[in-house]
């Protein structure tokens, strides 16, 4: 029994477990989710969405659901090196995808912000969640009904109409595997009312070398002059799975910030999509991915201009070494009612090596005639003569590549506003790349 | 200081330096001068260790070392400058970074301690000073957007904060405009002592009256087929280069 079958066969094991306790709400999107499922085959290649990475290693294995396991528990000592710092924020928690209440600090929050586990809060207040959970994202794959049917716990952040949420969220998803393998299920939610302001940085980090799968499902409601920044730095362990699928929807005069940091994980896939659904919207996604040994990585990202006057902006820019593999597909729909829309996209990717490889495409379907659009992709190498430039001032060849390492992700790096934060990024690049480190600048 | 003995050299496969002969000393200024593609970039390549340019034959001692067997950045902690007649602009990578790096670079090399961020700066301004420069440029990107004149100019910043003992100009007067290029001589001048020495890539004599130079040399064909004292690059801005070609020939019929 593999794959699919022990899925369903542990859905069983879940439900008992339950016993009825949970929100029917929860328990009708989890059958549902589960008739989709028995339905849906994984992806193969043969798949056009899933040309390039082939998920039949993740299939081979049979992750036990968190749910069914023991969640291991950490002390805040031992989790204090996996947290960005040096800034202020609000932190929460997730140990194998289910919140851990004693190791988050969620201080003094504005009247009527909800900020938690998903598990709590849809206990407390069932009204609340069942308005907005489910209600963005739709299942697209076996991998979107595999979490959906698992519902249970995850982020959630929910900003009344004009409120400023001022200190960013630091979530913290760690993940591990002790005695079997473990599949964590993360489902998250982030809505942000009329003209409100919150910013989350999901930080997913892998806790030993064992491995594990991570499947996650995120839904943004970004409503009427809103804005969100969702900066997501992910360094699971590197023998580790990694999917997860962002759905953003975006009402008129909102702006959506998504940052993409990707560092670990053996197979990563990254489905981040945002329709418009509302005029003068702003987008930007901004990405990073660096990767060596045999790790692949592929973002597909999905930008649904429906609505007149709105702009995107995207730029994705990959480091490779070694024998890694990455794919970058960048969609972006201009529906016939969106005229004047802008939509700009980049994606450029430095091979350090010469079996690194990347496939790249851009996806433009442009049924209105007044917009401006663009893409380009480019691959290339360190640049020769740039390099012989900075040695010959007397800089040795390996601080040399680093400094052209650095100059190459420095306007990805350069959106990222928290300093600190910044700064760590930075030094995770070089330590990522075994590379000499760079200072950033200040 | 320098000395460059039947000095052959290949760019892809094929044979552009064909035996140079050269002896510079402590406190002296050579010019080459010669055609477009006659080697003269090649040379000052060759010279600073660049990979893409390959050393068939000949050698070069630098204060009595074997030069060729150095990597380029050893080189450059020796002392060897070149003011690129093509300076690399490198995006995202600021200037200040650029020579705060490369500075302690050879001050590691020679031993030193690395300037506290004071020093630094006090040090910027004093050589920008020099120049004229506008302190600006120093926190933008290396190169980027800089006009082709202040590219020219910030090379012999460069020279100026890492204080070489041999420092090649490949065309540093060209795109200078007249004001330019008396700051940049100027700024060559105030660094010229008796301990350190020029060679001088150059197509025009103007550069020479403001950068006097011991010796001239023409560089034809990878070779240098004549050399004199500052009178002869009077001589090529007059009469071009015809003049010597004839005469090599006949010498090589002779
Ligand atoms: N990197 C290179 N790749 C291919 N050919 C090269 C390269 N560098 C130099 N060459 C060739 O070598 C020859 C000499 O070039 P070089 O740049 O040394 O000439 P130069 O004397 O500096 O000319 P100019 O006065 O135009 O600067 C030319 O034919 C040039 O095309
Ligand atoms: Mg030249």
């Amino acid at each position: 029994m593999t794959g699919k079958e022990f899925y369903i066969e542990n859905f069983n094991t879940f439900q008992m477990k339950l016993n009825g306790q949970s929100e029917s709400f929860l328990n009708e999107i989890r059958k549902e989710a589960m008739d989709r499922l028995s339905e849906l085959e994984f992806p193969t290649n043969r798949n056009e969405e899933w040309k390039y990475t082939d998920v039949s290693p993740i299939l081979k294995h049979n992750f036990i659901p968190a749910v069914n396991t023991t969640i291991p528990e950490f002390t805040k000592e031992e989790i204090k090196k996996f947290l960005f710092h040096n800034f202020d924020y609000h932190l929460l928690v997730f140990v194998n995808g289910f919140f851990s209440s004693e190791l988050s600090i969620i201080s003094q929050l504005p009247k009527g912000v909800v900020v938690g586990s998903l598990k709590k809060i849809s206990k407390e207040d069932p009204e609340l969640i069942s308005r907005y959970v489910n209600k963005i994202s739709k299942i697209e794959n076996a991998f979107n009904a595999l979490n959906t049917a698992y519902i249970l716990d995850g982020l959630v952040v929910i900003v009344p109409d004009g409120i400023a949420v001022e200190k960013p969220i630091q979530v913290l998803y760690l993940n591990t595997s002790e005695n079997e393998l473990v599949l964590s299920l993360p489902r998250n939610l982030i809505i942000a009312g009329k003209n409100s302001q919150v910013s989350v940085i999901a930080n997913y980090s892998g806790f030993g070398d064992k491995l594990y799968f991570n499947n996650i499902t995120t839904e943004i409601f970004v409503d009427e002059y809103a804005v969100v920044d969702l900066c997501k730095v992910q360094s699971e362990n590197e023998n580790s799975y990694h999917i997860e699928k962002v759905q953003a929807q975006q009402k008129k005069n909102s702006l959506f910030n998504h940052y993409n940091v990707t560092f670990g994980g053996a197979i990563v896939r990254n489905d981040i999509n945002s329709l418009l659904d509302g005029e003068n919207t702003e987008t930007h996604y901004y990405g990073l991915y660096m990767a060596n040994g045999k790790q692949h990585v592929d973002n597909h990202t999905f930008i649904d201009h429906a609505k007149p006057n709105c702009m995107s902006n995207e730029l994705y820019k990959g480091i490779l070494d070694d024998n890694s593999r990455g794919v970058f597909n960048g969609k972006i729909i201009v529906r016939q009612d969106a005229q004047k829309t802008n939509a700009y996209q980049q994606n450029k990717t430095i091979l350090l090596s010469k079996s690194a490889t990347i496939d790249t495409k851009p996806q433009l379907e442009i049924f209105a005639d007044d917009v401006k659009c663009s893409h380009g992709a480019t691959v290339g190498h360190l640049d020769e003569i740039s390099e012989f430039y900075i040695r010959s001032r007397g800089v040795p060849q390996e601080l040399a590549k680093s400094m052209l390492i650095r100059a190459f992700a420095n306007d990805v790096i350069e959106t990222i506003k928290i300093e600190p934060l910044k700064e760590q990024i930075n030094h995770m690049i070089f330590d990522h790349l075994h590379r000499v480190e760079i200072e950033n600048e200040k | 200081m320098l000395s460059i003995k039947d000095l052959h050299a290949n760019v892809e496969g094929k044979e552009i330096l064909k035996g140079i002969n050269l002896e510079i000393k402590a406190g002296e200024v050579h010019a080459i001068m010669g055609p477009n593609g006659s080697g003269k970039s090649t040379l000052a390549n060759v010279l600073t260790g660049n990979k893409s340019y390959e050393v068939t034959g000949g050698g070069v001692l630098f204060d009595g070392k074997n030069l060729l067997e150095l990597d380029t950045e050893t080189r450059a902690r020796q002392g060897m400058f070149l003011a690129f007649q093509y300076p690399v602009e490198i995006p995202g990578i600021s200037n200040a970074t650029f020579l705060k790096t490369a500075l302690n670079e050879i001050r590691k090399y020679k031993g030193e301690a690395e300037l506290t961020p004071k020093q630094f700066l006090e040090k910027i301004k004093e050589k920008a000073k020099i120049l004229g420069l506008d302190e600006t440029l120093i926190s933008r990107y290396v190169n980027v957007g800089f006009s082709g004149g202040e590219k020219k100019r910030n090379e012999i910043f460069q020279m100026l904060m890492l204080e070489p003992k041999f420092v090649l100009l490949d065309e540093t007067d060209s795109g200078l405009d007249i004001d330019a290029l008396r700051i940049v001589s100027d700024g060559v001048n105030v660094y010229k002592n008796g301990k350190n020495a020029f060679l001088v890539i150059t197509h025009y004599q103007r550069l020479l009256n403001y950068i006097q130079p011991d010796f001239v040399h023409v560089l034809y064909k990878g070779r240098i087929i004549k050399s004199g004292g500052k009178e002869l690059a009077l001589e090529l801005e007059e009469k071009g280069y015809d003049w010597i070609k004839t005469e090599e020939v006949e010498t090589e019929n002779a």
